[in-house]
C-alpha cells in the first residue's frame, strides 16, 4: 500500500473508532498482551487517535519483563561459580540483578555472549568448548519451539558442553487471571504466539469471561482494525474471538511446531514477575532433554531477591498502571540506567513510553 | 554515574549518548575546562590564533575493520573532515595517529593507508603529522586510528543553536542509517546478504554550498553515532524549542529499512558517516536543496521537518500514519564500536 493510502485508511479507521465509542458510556479498558504490539503502538504514535474513552494497556507479554530478578542472579552465580560462558538474547544483558546486571558481570570478567538465535548459541559452544556454555532461556510460545528445534540438534550432534537455564513461559495461564479482572474490557491477542497456538485456544476468553479477543498484525493497520472490532464488540455488548491476522494464524496454529515444543518441555509451574508463581504456566525439561537443564547441572545458591518497591513492573505488567505514574520513571529510572526491566526490554512498557513518550 | 556500576567504565559510557554526556561532564570537564572545552562543540574554533582556525579531534575504533562501502582508514578522514565542516570549516590539515596490535597483517596496514591517501586526497586535505604505536597482542583490537584536523574559516557565520527559531526549516542531506547498518550487517555473527554500504564521505562539498545562504544557516551537525534521532534532540535541547519531523519525509534506502526490521535497529538511530542535518531560516529550505541539485554527496536530500514552539526541547514525529510521538535520545549501549 503506497504510503497516502496507508495514511487514509488509518484516518478512516481511527474515525471509525471514534464514532463506535460515542455510542458507549464509560471508559474502554484493552490490554495489548504482547510486548511487540507494545512497541508498535507507541512507535506509530496510535495512541494519539484514540479517543478519550479508550484506553490502551499492556501486558504480560513481554518475556524479558516478566522473567525475575532472581533468574538473573541465578545466571551470573552459576556462571561465575562454574566459569562458565553465558549466552544469552541481546535484551537480557541490561536487566538489573540484585548486585548488578550480565553488563556488569561482564565488565567484571565475565564471560557473556550476545547471540541472536538458539543456533549461534550452540555455535558459541563449540568453539568454547569443552567450557560449559548456559544459553538463557526466556520466552514464550513463538521462541520456544526453535528452542527445542536446536536442543533437539544439539543431542543428535552430541554437543556436550551446551546447557539451558529454563525461564519459558506460555501465555494461557497469566491470560486467564488477567481475564477475571472487571477493568479490563478486551483482549489484542498476540499475533506472533498466536501463529504456535492458533486461534481457537482462545475461547474461554468468550465461554469464561464473556470478554472478546482479537488476533492482530503488527503494522499500525492491523492493530487499528484489531482495535476498530475489539471497540465495535464492546459498544455492542457481544463478545468473540476474532482473528485479523488471517495471513499469519490459522485456527488451530502450527501443529508441528507445538510437537516439537512438546516433545522436549512439559508443564511445570512458573515464576512470574507481578503475578507470583502461577500453576502450569512454564516448561521443564524431558526425557534425554534433561541434561541440557543448567540449573539442574551446576547447583547453586541463589538467595530470595527483592524487587525495588518504588518500581511499578508488577502493576505495570497486569495493565493496573502506566509508567508515567511511577515516581522514577525518567529520572532514576532510564533505559540506560535501569530500574526494573520493563524500562530495559526492548518490548517494555517503560521503555516504550520512554522512547516515544506522550504528545 | 550509574548507580549500580559505580566505578567501572561500560561500553555504554562510549555511545555517544547519555552516559557519554554524564561522564564528560562530571569527570573529564571539571578537571580540564578553561573555557573552550565546556560548550562540547564538535570542533572549536581556535582563538588567539586570527579566529579563522577551527581544531578537532576523534577516535576510530570500528569493528570490523573492512566494511562495505570504507574502512577505518577512510572513516578516519571523513570522520574529522566532517567534525570541522560542520563549524563551517574547509578542512585543510589532518594528524594521523595510529595505535597498531602486534601481528597485524601489513598487508592490511597497507590496504588502510592507502584508502586514508585516497580520501584525504579527495577531500583536499593533507595529512601532516602523525604517529605509530605498537601494543602487544591482546591490549588492542587490530588497529585504532586517532586523527586531528585543522579547518579554515570561509566565512564568519554563527554557526549556533542560539539563532534557532520557530518555523525554520530543517533538511538531511541524503538517506539515513546506511553507515550503522552497514557495519552491524558486516559483524560476523550476521548470516544476512544485503546490498548496502556505509554512506562514509567528506560533507564539505556540501557545507560549502550551503553557506551561500548566508545568515540564512542556521546549524550543522553530521548525525554519527545515535543517528539523526540523537542530532534532533541535540538541536531541540540546546536551543529549547520543539522539533517537528515527518516520518515520511525523512529519507531512508530500502536496504537500510529492510535490514532494521530483520536487526530491529531504528535506522534514525543508526549512524551515519557522510550525511548532515541543516537548520536553515524560515522559507529558505527550498532554496537550500536547489543549491545542494548538484551535488554528489547530498543526493536524496529532503526537507524533514521544523522548528515550532509547541513541545520544547523535545522531538517530534508524524508517523507515516498519521499519528505523533516522542523521538527520544537514543541512550546506553547501543551498538558499540560503530565508528
Ligand atoms: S519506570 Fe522503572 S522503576 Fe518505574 S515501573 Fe518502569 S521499570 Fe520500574
Amino acid at each position: 500500500m503506497n504510503p497516502r493510502d496507508e495514511r487514509r485508511t488509518a484516518q478512516a479507521l481511527a474515525s471509525e473508532i471514534k464514532d463506535l465509542a460515542r455510542k458507549h458510556s464509560g471508559q474502554m479498558r484493552f490490554m495489548e498482551v504482547c510486548g511487540t504490539h507494545t512497541m508498535a503502538i507507541h512507535a506509530a504514535g496510535l495512541k494519539s487517535l484514540f479517543p478519550e474513552s479508550v484506553k490502551l494497556v499492556s501486558g504480560p507479554g513481554c518475556p524479558v519483563c516478566v522473567t525475575e530478578k532472581r533468574f538473573i542472579d541465578h545466571a551470573i552465580l552459576l556462571a561465575a561459580k562454574y566459569d562458565a560462558c553465558v549466552t544469552t538474547f541481546g535484551d537480557l544483558v541490561r536487566v538489573p540483578g540484585s548486585s548488578g546486571s550480565l553488563t556488569t558481570f561482564r565488565s567484571e570478567g565475565g564471560t557473556v555472549r550476545v547471540v541472536y538465535s538458539p543456533l549461534d548459541a550452540v555455535e558459541v559452544a563449540v568453539a568454547q568448548s569443552p567450557r560449559p556454555t548456559v544459553f538463557l532461556g526466556v520466552g514464550f510460545e513463538t521462541t520456544i519451539p526453535t528452542v527445542a528445534a536446536t536442543l533437539k540438534a544439539a543431542l543428535a550432534r552430541g554437543v556436550e558442553n551446551f546447557y539451558v537455564l529454563p525461564a519459558f513461559k506460555t501465555i494461557h495461564p497469566p491470560l486467564r487471571i488477567l481475564a477475571a479482572k472487571d477493568d479490563l474490557h478486551g483482549f489484542l491477542l498476540p499475533g506472533h504466539v498466536s501463529a504456535i497456538i492458533g486461534s481457537d485456544c482462545f475461547s474461554y476468553l468468550v465461554d469464561d469471561f464473556h470478554k472478546p479477543g482479537v488476533i492482530g498484525g503488527f503494522e499500525p493497520l492491523d492493530i487499528l482494525l484489531a482495535l476498530r472490532d475489539l471497540v465495535s464488540m464492546t459498544v455492542r455488548g457481544t463478545s468473540a474471538i476474532v482473528n485479523d491476522y488471517k495471513r499469519v494464524v490459522r485456527a488451530d496454529g502450527n501443529r508441528a511446531a507445538r510437537d516439537i515444543l512438546y516433545d522436549v518441555f512439559e508443564p511445570a509451574d512458573a515464576s512470574w514477575r507481578g503475578l507470583g508463581v502461577i500453576p502450569g504456566s512454564g516448561l521443564a525439561f524431558k526425557g534425554p532433554y534433561t541434561r541440557f537443564d543448567a540449573a539442574a547441572h551446576f547447583p547453586v545458591n541463589v538467595p530470595e531477591s527483592k524487587d525495588d518497591p518504588r518500581c511499578l513492573c508488577a502493576a505495570i505488567l497486569t495493565g493496573s498502571k502506566t509508567p508515567d505514574r511511577c515516581g522514577l520513571f525518567g529520572k532514576e529510572c532510564t533505559p540506560e540506567d535501569p530500574v526494573g526491566p520493563c524500562m530495559v526490554s526492548s518490548e517494555g512498557t517503560c521503555a516504550a513510553y520512554y522512547k516515544y513518550g506522550a504528545v | 554515574m550509574p548507580k549500580n556500576t559505580d566505578g567501572r567504565i561500560l561500553l555504554g559510557h562510549g555511545g555517544g549518548g547519555k552516559m557519554t554526556g554524564r561522564l564528560i561532564r562530571e569527570l573529564i570537564l571539571p578537571r580540564l575546562d578553561r573555557g573552550q572545552l565546556g560548550q562540547l562543540p564538535d570542533s572549536v574554533v581556535l582563538s588567539g590564533l586570527g579566529d579563522r582556525i577551527a581544531y578537532t579531534t576523534d577516535s576510530f575504533v570500528v569493528s570490523p575493520i573492512f566494511f562495505p562501502g570504507g574502512n577505518i582508514g577512510s572513516l578516519s578522514v571523513h570522520g574529522t573532515c566532517n567534525d570541522l565542516s560542520c563549524s563551517g570549516a574547509r578542512p585543510v590539515f589532518l594528524s594521523l595517529g595510529l595505535i597498531l596490535e602486534e601481528g597485524f597483517p601489513m598487508a592490511r596496514l597497507q590496504a588502510i593507508l592507502e584508502s586514508v591517501a585516497e580520501a584525504a586526497d579527495e577531500a583536499g586535505v593533507a595529512v601532516v603529522t602523525g604517529d605509530t604505536k605498537v601494543v602487544p597482542r591482546g591490549s588492542a583490537d587490530g588497529i585504532f586510528i586517532n586523527t586531528s584536523g585543522i579547518g579554515r574559516i570561509e566565512r564568519p557565520l554563527s554557526l549556533s543553536p542560539s539563532r534557532i527559531s520557530e518555523g525554520d526549516q530543517i533538511l538531511v542531506s541524503g538517506p539515513v542509517g546506511n553507515h550503522g547498518m552497514a557495519v552491524m550487517l558486516s559483524r560476523a555473527e550476521f548470516s544476512f546478504d544485503f546490498d548496502l554500504e556505509s554512506d562514509s564521505a567528506s560533507v564539505w562539498p556540501v557545507v560549502e554550498r550551503l553557506l551561500n545562504l548566508g545568515e540564512g544557516l542556521k546549524f550543522l551537525r553530521d548525525p554519527t553515532r545515535g543517528g539523526i534521532a540523537a542530532t534532533l534532540n541535540e538541536i531541540a535541547a540546546s536551543s529549547g524549542k520543539g522539533v517537528r519531523v515527518d516520518e515520511s519525509a525523512i529519507p531512508v534506502d530500502e536496504s537500510v529499512a529492510a535490514a532494521s526490521e530483520i536487526l530491529g535497529i531504528d535506522p534514525f538511530q543508526a549512524a551515519n558517516e557522510g550525511k548532515i542535518v541543516v537548520v536553515v531560516g524560515k522559507g529558505l529550505g527550498e532554496e537550500a536543496l536547489h543549491l545542494l541539485s548538484d551535488c554528489p554527496v547530498a543526493r536524496g536530500a529532503a526537507l524533514i521537518g521544523e522548528v515550532t514552539t509547541a513541545n520544547p526541547s523535545k522531538v517530534v514525529l508524524t508517523t507515516r500514519i498519521g499519528g505523533s510521538r516522542i523521538m527520544a535520545e537514543p541512550s546506553g549501549e547501543l551498538l558499540p564500536r560503530i565508528c
